[in-house]
């Protein structure tokens, strides 16, 4: 059975149409918008694509030009696949609505363009079936999001973007030789290949270490996430948006990708220590998005711990098997979705109001109810709280620490979902006193108000959808358990 | 899909779709509001009625969808669940009535209602939950739709308040969540069953059963208001009346103990948590509260914060009554759900009257105000008499069977806690009533406010009448099948054979 929407290479139509889309943007910047409108809602209908021929067929394999691997660039999709691209997809409809909204003259002419790559970054990055390939679409993504970071121009935004490009650039240099390294000893950057190859050896754990050195830099994950705040905070709301929903994803996909593949044979005894590190991340992210004034900067400390949630998983992966996988592919996708929310919400009460400082929000919060229930909703799911993506997740993480007998892992989780109610309602608090308007507040769009809202609400409906998502992420079976999720 | 399954459905969509509609109301869309608000309140109580009459006679209503492998998300209908069910409809629909009356011509009003309607909405799925994941769903959503109405009159007290409140709650809430987790861990479950699920353990988990039963219990009694855990209840005072009357009679305290209820009866078997040993100090814990509430509640002068410290007290009779672990007591404790919800209403409903109508807010306030408003004081009376315990109130009807179930269960102790505790109720509520009918009138009162010819607004007189009413027949009437007594009875037969 053949289907014309079965036969198209939405593979490569996901790549093509935003990095096409993105080059006439830059050429005709009067059109930019209405462009990158479409580019964004034709990029979430191929992704439905992608998904309808998955489901059909099964795991999804291109060989671009006809030339496979060794030699060719392969594009491969299974479901954790197919999950990381929809979330691109729903993070960027939301964020490009929104931005229609946001940026006005010359700055939506850079801005557009730029956006575009970075979503085709994305999705060469979530469609690559090479550790070489990895490294270029990782390169582009950082490349593109410092740049988006740097949009506003000024002091705070360039200090801060030119922090997150000496990182982001670090990063990849050291995933770039942990490639070589293993390209030197096997001959091939092929993911299967190289997963069937690689064995125990000095080589290998070197170049484990520098990849995954590399890639926790780009994750930020505690202490390597220095470069995080101050960059998310002064970017504008949609980028930052961006960057703490999908960019650090990627190298979070990555790394997952490489330890469930690649070094999945090797028995590296990573897990613990990252364990360690995401419970250190929730713990001091939490704390420091407590302390923060203004609200960027907690909302972007707040992603500092919800990364850490993710790294949670590992250590209880190898006795719990798809329980703490699910766990994990849940925060990532509700968390994308419900700090995009954030964020966006949060730029809202900024252009209202003029001003971030969360003591003051009372001043702004009343006059806008649809962005402080995105923020509420968000806020929700983020504190884990039922019925929210967020919940599930952090259902299934307790159930796996508790399976095993992990307290200290179950005690971290909760106190994480604790302080995240406390640094969530800090803001919510003043969404309900009463405070005389003092300035001239500038107009928000209802298109922004809506983008946050929508993105909230995904959050919120994830709650309700674990076993269908959960059983298209098996498909292709990426966690290497062999069985068939029900 | 049936009637069966769209019942239930319909009976949370009722109030959640109300909710949402009232949200995008304009401010000033007094008599569509209005309208909404009383049609979502009535179309609850029909809906319900009728699934009451389906259960009675031994229909089944069940729907269910799969949150995660093995779990799901039930509303089922049992006789356990329409018990609570009826009593927010019916209480819903009375409190709208008044709080429209309360809240005429104050600001945010659609704000007001729709999280109001958010609240009943969490209710009746903490009613309804057909397990332990579904019932923490609504328990934690009952907290986060309740904090904007503790919040709503909008001062930074009020901020401060709903902060602590969210402590409290949150807290509570995250060790249900670690207990519930735990427990799914070791059985593999959480559907709630007549007699618990839990025989089927080994031995050897009997500590980790004990845990998980202190965990569940400490988390729920958060907002069953358990010393020293009460500690928010006095302080959501600074909420406006009407939600103050739903808070202590259906809302959060309830959810608190109804949660108590399914936990002793449901998760661990009523006779299963005896033989674990953990019910005799839930019962101590219990009667510590009632008597603790009680002192406390002698020494405030402000009338909610007593009325406060009375349902801290009162709440822990149903605890009490599930704790001693037998079947009359049982009945008492089970009853005094209904009882306790329609007795308190009655006398926060009449202090929002004094305060909106006279500006009476304290207790050494109140001297004459029975000649100044004698349909509110009547029922207030009612209301008091029914909490001390005095026949043919519903109050004394839950005391008795509690005393009788104490006895049966040779728990003779309790019977000092009940007298003890009967004694402190009337200590601090008959000087109120004599203060209020035999002093004389001050010449003006603190704040007056005409209403003609009545006492007060209509929307504010009817509802406590009316409960005043309920709470009088439920213990004249009560040995009719349909009675919340005869209903409980129902229940108890359920939960031990």
């Amino acid at each position: 059975m053949s289907t014309p929407i079965a036969d198209i290479p939405w593979g490569v139509v996901l790549i093509l149409l935003p990095l096409a889309g993105g080059m006439i943007c830059f050429l005709w910047s009067e059109m930019a918008k209405i462009i990158g409108l479409v580019t964004a809602f034709t990029v979430a209908a191929s992704v439905t694509g992608l998904g309808y021929q998955i489901l059909t067929h099964g795991v999804y394999r291109h060989a671009v030009g006809g030339w496979g691997a060794p030699l060719g660039i392969d594009l491969y999709a299974d479901g954790l696949s197919l999950l990381m691209l929809s979330a691109t997809a729903l993070v960027g409809l939301g964020v490009s609505v929104y931005s229609t909204g946001y940026f006005k003259g010359l700055r939506s002419g850079r801005f557009w363009p730029l956006w575009l790559i970075l979503l085709a970054a994305l999705n060469a990055l979530f469609l690559a079936a090479d550790i070489f390939n990895l490294y270029v679409t990782l390169e582009l993504m950082g490349l593109a999001a410092v740049s988006l970071t740097a949009l506003p121009g000024g002091r705070d935004a360039l200090g801060g973007a030119m922090r997150y490009l000496l990182a982001t650039l670090l990063g990849s240099l050291a995933y770039l030789f942990g490639v070589a390294l293993l390209y030197h000893n096997y001959g091939s950057v092929d993911i299967a290949t190289l997963g069937a190859r690689v064995e125990s050896s000095p080589a290998v754990m070197a170049a484990l270490g520098l990849m995954g050195a590399g890639l926790l830099l780009k994750t930020a994950l505690f202490p390597l996430h220095f470069w995080l705040p101050p960059a998310h905070a002064s970017a504008p709301a949609p980028v930052s948006a961006l960057l703490s929903a999908l960019v650090v994803k990627g190298s979070l996909y990555i790394l997952m990708r490489l330890l469930l593949t690649v070094f999945g044979p090797v028995d590296v005894g990573v897990e613990g220590l990252l364990g360690l590190l995401g419970a250190a991340a929730i713990l001091w992210g939490s704390l420091q998005a407590l302390r923060q004034v203004r609200l960027k900067l907690l909302v972007a400390y707040s992603t500092v711990a919800q990364i850490g949630y993710i790294f949670l998983a590992f250590p209880v992966v190898a006795t719990a098997g798809i329980t703490a996988w699910s766990a994990a592919v849940y925060l990532v996708f509700s968390h994308a979705l419900a700090k995009s929310a954030m964020f966006l919400a949060a730029g809202n009460l900024l252009h209202f109001g003029g001003h971030d400082r969360i003591a003051d929000l009372n001043r702004v919060v009343q006059r806008l109810p649809l962005t402080m229930s995105a923020f509420a909703l968000a806020g929700v799911s983020i504190i884990g709280l039922p019925p929210s993506g967020g919940f599930i997740g952090k259902w299934l993480l307790l159930e796996s620490a508790l399976g095993q007998g992990r307290w200290d892992l179950a005690a971290v989780i909760i106190l994480g979902g604790l302080l995240a109610a406390g640094y969530v309602f800090k803001v919510l608090g003043y969404a309900f006193t009463e405070a005389s308007v003092t300035h001239e507040s500038g107009v928000v769009p209802v298109t922004m108000e809506w983008a946050a809202l929508f993105l909230a609400g995904g959050a919120i409906l994830l709650g309700f959808l674990e076993p269908s998502v959960m059983s298209l992420v098996g498909i292709g079976d990426p966690f290497g358990i062999g069985e068939v999720i029900p | 899909m049936n009637v069966n399954t769209w019942l239930p459905l319909m009976v949370i969509a009722g109030s959640l779709l109300t909710g949402l509609i009232i949200f995008t109301l304009e401010e000033e869309r007094v008599r569509l509001r209005t309208v909404l608000n009383l049609a979502g309140a009535l179309i609850k109580v029909a809906l319900v009625g009728w699934m009451l009459w389906g259960v009675y006679h031994g229909q089944h209503y069940e729907v269910r969808w799969a949150l995660m492998p093995n779990l799901e998300l039930a509303l089922v209908a049992d006789t356990l669940s329409m018990f609570f069910l009826i009593l927010s409809a019916g209480l819903w629909l009375l409190t709208t009535i008044y709080a429209i009356g309360y809240l005429e011509g104050s600001s945010y009003r659609s704000r007001f209602f729709g999280f109001f309607s958010l609240c009943v909405t969490a209710t009746s799925g903490v009613a309804m939950a057909g397990n332990l994941i579904t019932f923490l769903l609504f328990y934690e959503l009952l907290t986060l739709v309740t904090y904007p109405l503790i919040v709503h009159r909008g001062t930074e007290v009020a901020r401060r308040v709903g902060q602590s409140y969210l402590f409290y709650t949150l807290f509570g809430g995250a060790l249900l969540l670690i207990g519930t987790v735990w427990l799914y861990t070791l059985a593999g479950n959480l559907e709630f069953t007549p007699l618990g699920f839990l025989l089927n353990i080994g031995d050897e988990q009997r500590p980790a059963l004990i845990a998980i039963f202190v965990l569940l219990i400490t988390g729920l009694g958060v907002k069953t208001a358990l010393v020293p855990l009460h500690g928010w209840l006095p302080m959501a005072m600074v909420a406006p009346a009407p939600v103050s009357a739903l808070l202590h009679a259906v809302a959060v305290v309830k959810a608190g103990a109804f949660g108590i209820v399914r936990v002793v009866y449901e998760v661990f078997g009523v006779n299963f948590a005896a033989d674990l040993g953990v019910v005799g100090p839930l019962a101590f814990w219990a009667s510590i509260t009632i008597v603790y509430g009680s002192l406390r509640a002698l020494f405030q002068d402000d009338l909610k914060r007593r009325l406060a410290f009375s349902t801290v007290s009162q709440v822990s009779y149903i605890v009490l009554g599930v704790a001693i672990a037998g079947p009359i007591a049982t009945i008492g404790g089970v009853v005094h759900l209904v009882h306790q919800g329609f007795m308190k209403i009655t006398l926060f409903f009449c202090a929002g009257n004094l305060a909106e109508t006279l500006g009476v807010h304290k207790v050494s306030e109140m001297n004459g105000v029975g000649r100044r408003m004698p349909w509110t004081m009547a029922a207030f009376t009612i209301g008091a008499f029914g909490m001390i315990g005095v026949p043919p109130i519903a109050g004394f009807i839950s005391k008795w069977y509690l005393g009788m179930g104490a006895l049966e269960a040779g728990q003779n102790w309790v019977i000092l806690v009940l007298a003890g505790s009967s004694l402190l109720n009337a200590a601090y509520f008959l000087p109120i009533l004599h203060a209020s009918w035999f002093k004389e009138p001050p010449v003006a009162w603190p704040n007056e406010h005409d209403f003609g010819r009545k006492e007060t607004a209509w929307a504010l007189l009817l509802p406590p009448v009316v409960t005043a009413a309920v709470a009088l027949g439920a213990g004249l009437l009560a040995s009719l099948s349909f009675s919340p007594l005869g209903w409980a009875e129902i229940i108890a037969a359920r939960e031990f054979y």
